[in-house]
C-alpha cells in the first residue's frame, strides 16, 4: 500500500486508541457480569484453582530465588557503606512495594494469562462461543467474569506469598549464609515497613490482576477479528500479543502507581 | 401454538467487505423439514448464521414467525432465539464439559433443576443419538461424527420450535447417517409444529427427509419449493446437481507432474 508516514502514524495511533477503548468496554462488561451472574461462585472457585493454586509452586520458587538474590546483592552493596544492618529494610521494601506485585503479575501472565487467551481463542474459532450465544448463555459471564473474579483473589494472595517467601530468601543469604545478625534483619523489617507500603503492594496486585486478565481474555475473545491471521495461527498470535501487551502494561502502570503512592 | 416459518427477502450477507450471499429469497415453511442444498462453500453455513443472528444482514430481511429479525431489538431477538436449537457444523461442544453436561447445557444454565434430573435428561437425549454410554466422556475423546451427534442431542434437548442443523450427516457412515435422518423424521412426527431446517449436500438424505428444498448457487437462491417440484424442474444446474454430474465446464482433473519434480521425487522414493 502506498502511504505516507503521517497516514501510517495516524492509523497506528487510532488503532491504539480503539484497542484501549475496546479493552475498557470489555473490562466494564466483565465486571458488570461478575455482579449480575448467580453462578459466579462455583465458576470462580474453579478459576481460582486454575490461576492461583496451579501457579503456587512457580511463585514459591521464583520468590525464594528473588529474595536470595536481593539478600546477596544488598549485602555486598550495603557493606561498602558499612550499613549491612539495613539489609532487612532493603529486601522487604523492594519486595513489598515493587518486585512482589510486578514479578508475580509477570509470572502469572505467562502461566495463567497465556492459557486464558489460548483456551478462549480456541473456543472462538471452533464456534463454541457462538454456541453459547445461541443458547442465550452470556459468554462474558460464562468465560470472562469468573476469571476476573478469580484474579482479584489470586493476584493479591500470590503477591503476599511472594513477599513472605522473598523475605525468607533474603534471610537465608543474609543471616544463614553471610552471618548477619538475625535480630537486626527482622528489626529493620518491622521498623521500616509501614502500612502504606503494604497497601501500595496490594493495590498494585489488584490492578495488575485486572489488567492481565482483561487483556488476555480480550485477545482470546476477539481471535476471529485478527487481521494478521486466521484459525489456529490466530490463536497463537493472540496468545503472544496477550502476553506481550500484558507485560508492557504491567510495567507502565507500575510506574504510574509508584508515582502516585510515593 | 402455531408453527414458525422462516422467510428470506432479497437477503444479502457476507464477511467484512465480501458478499457471500447476494440475493436469497424464499420461505422455509413452519412444521416441515426443509433442506438447504448447495455446493461446498456456497454460503449454506453463512445463511444459517444469519437465521440465528450471529451476524447482521447486509441487505434484505429475514422474517421468523412473522417477526422481522433484522429490525428487532436485541432483547426481543434473544427471547425468540431461545426457541431455536442449533447444531453447528463441527458440533461446537464445550471442550471443558463432559458429553452429558454439554447435552443439557441449555437446561442447566437457565433452570435450577436437581442434578439427577439433569442427568436423566442427558441420558434421554444422548440415547436418542446413540451415545448414552459416552455420557461421561469429553468431546475430545470422541470421533468427529460422534461429536456431531452429541451436538444434535444438545440442539434438541430443550424441544425448540425451530431446529437448525448444519450438515448433520456429513462425516457419518451411511448407516449412522440414515439413523440421523430417521431421528430427524421421528422428531418431525413427534413435534409436528417444529420447523426443521437441515443444511446438506447429501442427496440420499435429501430424498429421505426433505419436504421442502432451498437450493443455493453462487450466493443466490436458485430454487425454493417442494421436493417433487425440484425433481420436475428443468433448470440445467439443478438437474446436474441431482444427477451428481460434474458437467462440461470442468476445471478439476488430473494433470501430469513437472518432469524435474517427478525425477527428484522418484530419487527420494527409491533412496
Ligand atoms: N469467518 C469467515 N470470514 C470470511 N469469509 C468466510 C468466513 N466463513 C466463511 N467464509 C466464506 O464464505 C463462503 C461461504 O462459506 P460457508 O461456510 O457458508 O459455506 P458452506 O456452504 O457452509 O460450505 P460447506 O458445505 O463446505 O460447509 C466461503 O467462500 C468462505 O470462504
Ligand atoms: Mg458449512
Amino acid at each position: 500500500m502506498k502511504d505516507n508516514i503521517f497516514a501510517a502514524v495516524g492509523r497506528t495511533f487510532l488503532e491504539a486508541v480503539g484497542f484501549m477503548g475496546s479493552v475498557a468496554i470489555f473490562l466494564f462488561e466483565g465486571l458488570v457480569q461478575t455482579f449480575a451472574s448467580a453462578k459466579i461462585f462455583p465458576r470462580s472457585l474453579r478459576q481460582i484453582y486454575v490461576i492461583g493454586h496451579k501457579s503456587l509452586f512457580l511463585i514459591l520458587l521464583i520468590s525464594l530465588f528473588c529474595g536470595m538474590v536481593l539478600g546477596l546483592q544488598g549485602y555486598y552493596t550495603l557493606i561498602k557503606f558499612g550499613s549491612v544492618g539495613f539489609l532487612g529494610a532493603v529486601v522487604s521494601l523492594s519486595l513489598i512495594r515493587e518486585l512482589g506485585p510486578v514479578l508475580t503479575a509477570i509470572m502469572l501472565t505467562g502461566r495463567a494469562g497465556s492459557s486464558m487467551t489460548a483456551e478462549i481463542g480456541v473456543m472462538r474459532i471452533t464456534d463454541q462461543i457462538d454456541a453459547l450465544d445461541v443458547m442465550d448463555i452470556n459468554s462474558m459471564s460464562y468465560l470472562v467474569s469468573p476469571r476476573l473474579a478469580a484474579s482479584l483473589v489470586s493476584f493479591p494472595l500470590l503477591t503476599a506469598v511472594f513477599d513472605v517467601v522473598g523475605i525468607v530468601g533474603g534471610y537465608l543469604t543474609g543471616v544463614a549464609m553471610l552471618n548477619m545478625n538475625q535480630g537486626a534483619y527482622f528489626y529493620r523489617i518491622s521498623s521500616s515497613v509501614s502500612m502504606d507500603d503494604i497497601v501500595c503492594g496490594f493495590v498494585k496486585a489488584v490492578v495488575f490482576g485486572l489488567l492481565v486478565t482483561t487483556v488476555c481474555c480480550h485477545q482470546g475473545y476477539y481471535t476471529h477479528r485478527r487481521r494478521d491471521s486466521v484459525g489456529p495461527e490466530a490463536v497463537g498470535n493472540a496468545t503472544t500479543s496477550g502476553v506481550v501487551i500484558s507485560c508492557v502494561l504491567i510495567l507502565a502502570s507500575d510506574y504510574v502507581l509508584t508515582s502516585i503512592f510515593l | 401454538m402455531a408453527s414458525w416459518d422462516i422467510r428470506f427477502d432479497r437477503l444479502q450477507a457476507g464477511y467484512g467487505e465480501r458478499r457471500v450471499l447476494t440475493d436469497v429469497n424464499g420461505v422455509l415453511p413452519g412444521g416441515a423439514v426443509s433442506v438447504i442444498l448447495g455446493g461446498s462453500g456456497c454460503g449454506k453455513s453463512t445463511l444459517l448464521r444469519q437465521i440465528i443472528g450471529l451476524s447482521k444482514p447486509m441487505g434484505g430481511s429475514i422474517v421468523i414467525g412473522g417477526q422481522d429479525i433484522s429490525t428487532m431489538d436485541r432483547k426481543a431477538f434473544r427471547r425468540l432465539r431461545r426457541h431455536m436449537g442449533v447444531l453447528f457444523q463441527d458440533g461446537a461442544l464445550l471442550g471443558a464439559l463432559t458429553l452429558g453436561e454439554n447435552a443439557v447445557l441449555p437446561l442447566s444454565e437457565h433452570l435450577s433443576l436437581p442434578k439427577d434430573l439433569l442427568r436423566r435428561e442427558a441420558l434421554r437425549v444422548l440415547s436418542m443419538v446413540g451415545l448414552a454410554e459416552f455420557i461421561d466422556y469429553y468431546p475430545n475423546e470422541l470421533s468427529g461424527g460422534m461429536r456431531k451427534r452429541a451436538g444434535l442431542a444438545r440442539a434438541i434437548v430443550a424441544e425448540p420450535r425451530i431446529l437448525l442443523c448444519d450438515e448433520p450427516t456429513s462425516g457419518l457412515d451411511p448407516i449412522t447417517a440414515a439413523r440421523m435422518d430417521d431421528l430427524l423424521l421421528s422428531m418431525h412426527r413427534h413435534y409436528p409444529d417444529m420447523t426443521i431446517v437441515v443444511v446438506s449436500h447429501d442427496l440420499d438424505s435429501l430424498e429421505r427427509i426433505a419436504g421442502h428444498v432451498l437450493v443455493l448457487r453462487d450466493g443466490v437462491s436458485s430454487f425454493c419449493g417442494k421436493l417433487e417440484e425440484l425433481r420436475k424442474a428443468d433448470d440445467p444446474y439443478l438437474r446436474q446437481f441431482l444427477r451428481r454430474d460434474a458437467g462440461e465446464v470442468n476445471d478439476c482433473g488430473a494433470q501430469a507432474m513437472d518432469g524435474t519434480v517427478a525425477a527428484s521425487l522418484k530419487r527420494w522414493l527409491e533412496s
